[in-house]
């Protein structure tokens, strides 16, 4: 059952980001991208399986335990994501100090470049 | 276990390290990359005669064994790609030593350069799902900034779009993971490998297959190339010709690997499939080549119809074209960059890309000329030239296949790439001579010496390719048989 909810989330996720990466605003398509990788760490965790045993820890008495490599995964991911949403953001607001502008189409270049 | 496979990632890391807290020592700055890509030529070298005498060499990162830990997987097809880019990357640096320019220099242009490495480095050699999208991401990252580099207009508007279709890709990368990660249950790729074989490659993992196919083919410009013309002509020469050279190289490597060694067991479907986006990207791409009349356009097409004829040897999946895809894989590396740097060459010493404003340059510029002239021949693959070698093997491997239009839509537009680089060539070096010596832009002082050795080097691969052939042959038998690779990295006990 909770499978079921967090995969709806998921795809909730990605709905709203692809949404935002359509749009014509430089700021909102960054948005976008940051809450479909979000959208992409809740599917890990869902498909390593929830909630099917105890925390992961030597010593503790449980039958099974939960897989800890998703988690690990998601961990890794963020971090990237965090650094690569800052890198996007700073070059955003470059590109909108040298074009003056953050919306897409008028960023449209000429040829004589 | 072997720790050298893992100095290929470090070496470049730590001198890229080192180089960030001496920020305005230009000259340690180029001391330390020199050093450190030589390194990398001498320790890739050294690993190739290993593999040669030994076998595939592994290290199991902190001591874990096979599919708990992350492994480090050397095999010749890696090792022989390793030794090409170090090359390539070499060659390059020399030439940006010229050209980038001091104010990129002050702004760590060389330690991006090394990460940029690494990351490739890392991704030839990880033999683990999940620290390949982390290597990605290293060589990724660097090349986001190395596109951005310097901050004009055209540059930062392709750097947006191009990380944002990498950051799409991206995520879609680690949703097949999770897909894959649900249905075997682990990331290792020996470990993947035997897994989907007892299992059986079913439908639902035939579509995770063509899902992680997606990915690369965005990455490795496969069909989905719409980003990569723009985006590979708005950086300065010396960073454009180390992306066409390496990065979509890394992405073909990737499809290579998953499907030779995971999802090899629906050729059928997988591998025709690949064959059908291997023969559009060709001729899409050979299309975009004779179409422009901009020296920098027509050669980011290039790299398209490259990207496709490569990925056709796998297509025939027979030992022949597997053969033919690693050779022409490492031509590809070498002459690509090459050409990149013989075009901005041009560009530099005429300040223009537009071909109808150029002609004659052969009067005072004959050795660029004749070297553009060889590696344009080389790329369309005429013999003794290397294409020729790589091309030969493909085209054998689709007939045997018969994937006879496989075969023929590759000779067809190696015979558009010979027309769109011979446009470029006679518009450019022939000619009445409108360029008088002192009017030039720009000077190719320093320039013709780095491009003549990657010239030297890639007509010795063409002669010698006799001297290189046994490795590709025992690169294109490991792919074949993935046991060998499983055996290596899991033990002999599984």
């Amino acid at each position: 059952m909770m499978e079921i909810l967090m995969s709806l989330l998921v795809g909730l996720f990605f709905t709203i980001g692809t949404y935002l990466i359509l749009s014509k605003n430089l700021m909102r398509i960054i948005l976008g991208t940051s809450i479909i990788t979000h959208g992409v760490h809740l599917l890990i965790l869902t498909m390593g399986g929830l909630k099917n045993g105890g925390p992961p820890l030597l010593g503790e008495s449980f039958a099974a335990f939960t897989d800890s490599l998703p988690q690990a995964l998601i961990l890794t991911s963020i971090v990237i994501n965090f650094a690569v949403t800052a890198l996007f953001l700073v070059l955003s607001y470059r590109a909108y100090k040298t074009l003056g502008t953050v919306d897409i189409e008028e960023m449209r270049g000429t040829a004589d470049e | 276990m072997n720790n050298v496979v893992i100095l290929p990632v470090i070496i470049p890391v730590i001198a890229g390290l080192m180089m960030v807290l001496f920020r305005k020592k230009i000259r340690l700055h180029r001391l330390l990359s020199v050093l450190a890509l030589f390194a990398l030529l001498l320790v890739s070298i050294f690993l190739i005669l290993q593999i040669e005498t030994v076998g595939i060499q592994v290290l199991q990162a902190g001591g874990w064994p096979a599919p708990y830990g992350i492994s480090f997987v050397a095999d010749m097809f890696a090792a022989l790609l390793l030794l090409s880019a170090s090359i390539v990357a070499l060659f390059c640096l020399l030439y940006s030593f010229r050209s980038i320019g001091r104010e990129r220099e002050e702004h760590y242009f060389y330690p991006l350069f090394l990460f940029l490495i690494a990351g490739v480095n890392g991704s030839f050699l990880t033999g683990d799902l999940f620290h390949l999208f982390v290597c990605f991401e290293v060589m990724l990252i660097s090349s986001y900034v190395l596109i951005s580099l310097g901050g004009t207009g055209r540059q930062l508007r392709e750097s947006l779009k191009y990380i944002l279709v990498n950051v799409v890709s991206s995520s879609l990368f680690l949703v097949a993971v999770a897909y894959l990660y649900a249905l075997t249950g682990t990331l290792n790729f020996a470990h993947l490998s035997v897994v989907v074989a007892k299992v059986g490659q079913e439908g639902l993992m035939t579509t995770v297959a063509l899902l992680f196919l997606l990915v690369f083919s965005i990455k490795s410009a496969l069909f989905l190339f719409f980003w990569l013309p723009e985006s590979y002509s708005a950086p300065p020469t010396a960073i454009a010709a180390i992306f066409a050279a390496l990065l979509t190289k890394v992405g073909l490597y990737t499809i290579f690997r998953m499907f030779t060694l995971i999802f090899y067991h629906e050729p059928q479907i997988t591998h025709q499939f690949i064959g059908v986006l291997g023969a559009a990207t060709m001729v899409l791409g050979a299309f975009g080549a004779v179409a422009f009349s901009d020296i920098k356009k027509i050669l980011t097409y290039n790299v398209i119809v490259g990207a496709g004829f490569v990925i056709a040897g796998l297509a025939a999946f027979t030992a022949d074209g597997v053969m033919g895809s690693v050779f022409y894989l490492l031509h590809d590396i070498l002459v690509k960059g090459l050409i990149f740097l013989i075009g901005g060459a041009i560009i530099r010493l005429t300040g223009t890309s537009n071909l109808n404003e150029v002609s004659g340059l052969i009067r005072y510029h004959p050795y660029l000329g004749w070297m553009f002239f060889i590696s344009a021949l080389s790329l369309a693959g005429i013999p003794p030239l290397s294409g020729f070698v790589g091309k030969i093997f493909i085209t054998k491997g689709t007939f045997q296949a018969e994937y006879f239009w496989l075969g023929a839509v590759g000779l067809l537009t190696s015979l558009m790439v010979l027309y769109s680089l011979m446009k470029v060539f006679m518009n450019v070096f022939w000619g009445e001579t409108t360029l008088s010596k002192e009017k030039e832009k720009g000077t190719t002082k320093g320039l013709v010496l780095p491009i003549s050795g990657l010239t030297a080097l890639s007509v010795m691969l063409g002669l010698g390719a006799e001297v290189i052939l046994p490795y590709v042959r025992i690169a294109a038998e490991t792919l074949l048989v993935p046991s060998q690779y499983i055996k290596a990295v899991l033990g002999l006990g599984e």
